[in-house]
């Protein structure tokens, strides 16, 4: 793979100094370059890595396809026969008219509306329109070769019900790449038993995609900015909590719904309101199931977020789009055997989380300042030394450790 | 798979004297309208009051509506949830300045059923502008409701906003 060198854009910046060795001071240019963001995509979206795709159930017969992205690339997923899928990209052979233009959908095969060439299910050109010619004249030249001009077809891996893929041949295994630690974080979500579909919310939010890997690596804000969060006990800096940091950018961030309470830290808590009440218990009222009132997860960096929050089961997808832009896409399900209280939980606790979502409106709204700020000041820097220099794994939730942890990684990846 | 497929609703012709459809048309415009200004003016309390004990209330993407899948942006499943989502927006939530407006047409009675209920629809296109910036249309959708009467009045049991939308741009702070 060929990476272009830094400063080979328009609008770069004069200089890609760090501002000083370490990981505790993040140089805003990182959330701004265009420079920076075009080697992010090719390091870490069209790299070793491996990137969150689709569910099976999405796709739940031979022939049904979904759109999904990775990086900014259109990709298809298809299952294309019993239980065999593929993720080819969204992007006809011929001259790269992009193939499927709706969401989802079920075929026998995929035609490009342009000049018709056919593949199968499985990306192969089947049929090119005039192969020969017309009336003895024109067609294809006689080297041509249907077998070389297929679809692209990526790796895949099918990790309990959800397809991961990669561009690169060269990455490790899913497994390896996710590690212990994630992988089990991965299997804790998506057990391989049955999942429902329940639907998904889409937004775009005006920031760099990394404001929103930092935003789930770091606690420390939840447990002020999201007053919702602090007042109902569904995050709060004095519950249990645990941050571990890992390697390849991935990063695990629990802690425990422990209810309403008061506590020491609450006077530190500027925004709990020890007078607010929902009448709608249930909206605040995990039922207790599989995670035993552990609440958050992991980043599979970089392109996806698991993680459990109330009774919400959700696949987070990031897609980056463009320096000042990032679009999520959050797909919720459940388990085809939760019962009707369980699923209407699931339902009622969606309302914390996406564009209107009670804690997610914050992050929202927040992150779109943030980038005002770090894009206007380019040439200033940001601290996160909250609970030290060091990036060892903390027992407490008032730390930056994830996001200092995070910038070692990248720095190494992007040769800053 | 890219033929342009039709989306109108089959319909039976209202068995009602025109005179009267006319006036109970022109009323549920009126209540659609009234819903939508004190959105507009930020008065969620008053939003409260339009709907049932019972309500459904619900912001969906076309593409869940599309697809039968049940995830909101915004569900409320009594009116209990209705008046906790004002109290977060008003005690919990931080979020920048804005002014909407709503911009309903094409309001519609579909069908009233033997206990009364009535099923009508509307569309609505909703600007925001922030503080700092110019009016940007935020969503485009359908509303898909049913009303009960209540005195002279209605009142929604079931409100379905159905937003165009593939994607939200950033959030949605004020109900639609
Ligand atoms: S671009 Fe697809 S057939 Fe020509
Ligand atoms: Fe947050």
């Amino acid at each position: 793979m060929t990476v272009l060198p830094i400063g080979s854009l328009a609008g770069a910046q004069a200089s890609y100094e760090w501002p000083e060795d370490g990981f505790t001071k993040i140089p805003n240019w990182v959330y701004s370059d265009p420079d920076i963001y075009r080697k992010e995509l090719e390091v870490f979206y069209y790299g070793d890595t491996w990137h969150y795709v689709g569910l099976t159930c999405e796709v739940p017969e031979i022939g049904s396809f979904r759109r999904s992205t990775i990086g900014e690339r259109p990709v298809i997923l298809v299952r294309h026969a019993d239980d065999e899928f593929s993720v080819l990209e969204n992007r006809c052979a011929h001259k790269g008219a992009q193939l499927c233009w709706e969401n989802t959908g079920k075929v026998e095969d995929f035609t490009c509306p342009y000049h018709q060439w056919n593949y199968s299910l499985k990306g192969d050109l089947q049929g090119v329109p005039f192969l020969r010619g017309a009336l003895g004249k024109g067609g294809m030249p006689r080297d041509f070769k249907k077998s070389e001009h297929g679809l692209k077809s990526l790796r895949i891996h099918n990790e309990g019900g959800a397809i991961w893929a990669t561009f690169s041949d060269d990455a490790p295994s899913f497994e390896d790449y996710c590690g212990p630690d994630i992988l089990a974080e991965v299997r804790h979500m998506l057990p391989g038993k049955p999942i429902e579909l329940l639907g998904y919310t889409r937004q775009l939010i005006p920031s760099n995609w990394k404001t929103y890997l930092e935003n789930l690596k770091d606690p420390y804000h939840a447990t002020l900015l999201h007053s919702f969060y602090i007042t109902f006990g569904l995050w709060r800096a004095d519950n249990k909590s645990k941050c571990v940091p890992q390697e390849r950018g991935h990063s695990v961030m629990v802690s425990h719904n422990e209810g309403k309470k008061t506590s020491d830290a609450t006077s530190e808590m500027k925004r709990f309101r020890d007078d607010l009440e929902v009448l709608d218990k249930e909206t605040i009222t995990p039922r207790q199931e599989f995670n035993k009132k552990r609440v958050g997860g992991g980043w599979i960096f970089p392109s996806a977020y698991m993680g459990i929050q109330a009774n919400t089961l959700k696949m987070r997808h990031l897609i980056p789009r463009g320096p000042n832009m990032h679009e999520l896409v959050f797909t919720h399900y459940g388990f085809t055997d939760d019962d009707a209280e369980l699923r209407r939980l699931r339902l009622k606790h969606a309302n914390l989380l996406g564009p209107a979502g009670f804690v997610s409106m914050d992050d929202s709204e927040m992150l779109s300042q943030l980038q005002h700020g770090v894009g206007a000041y380019p040439h200033e820097t940001s601290i996160v030394e909250m609970g030290g220099k060091e990036i060892e794994e903390t027992d407490y939730m008032v730390s930056e450790v994830l996001i200092r942890s995070f910038y070692k990684f990248y720095r190494e990846a992007m040769g800053l | 798979m890219t033929a342009l497929t039709s989306t109108a609703r089959e319909t039976k012709p209202l068995d009602m004297p025109k005179a009267e459809l006319r006036a109970l048309r022109s009323d549920v415009r009126d209540y659609y309208e009234d819903y939508g200004q004190h959105l507009d003016d930020g008065d969620l309390e008053a939003w409260v009051k339009y709907f049932t004990e019972d309500c459904h209330y619900r912001v969906i993407s076309r593409e869940n509506h599309k697809l039968g899948l049940p995830i909101g942006l915004i569900y409320c499943m009594n009116k209990n949830m209705v008046r906790d989502r004002v109290t977060a927006l008003r005690e919990t939530t931080v979020a920048q300045p804005r002014v909407i407006r709503h911009f309903i047409s094409g309001v519609r009675i579909n069908s009233i059923a033997e206990n009364g209920d009535i099923s009508a629809q509307g569309n609505f296109l909703i600007s925001e502008c922030l503080a700092d910036g110019e009016p940007e249309i935020t969503a485009a959708g359908q509303y898909q409701d049913v009303l009960v009467r209540d005195g002279d009045g209605f009142l929604f049991k079931y409100r379905d906003c159905i937003v165009d939308n593939y994607r939200i741009k950033t959030s949605i702070i004020i109900p639609l």
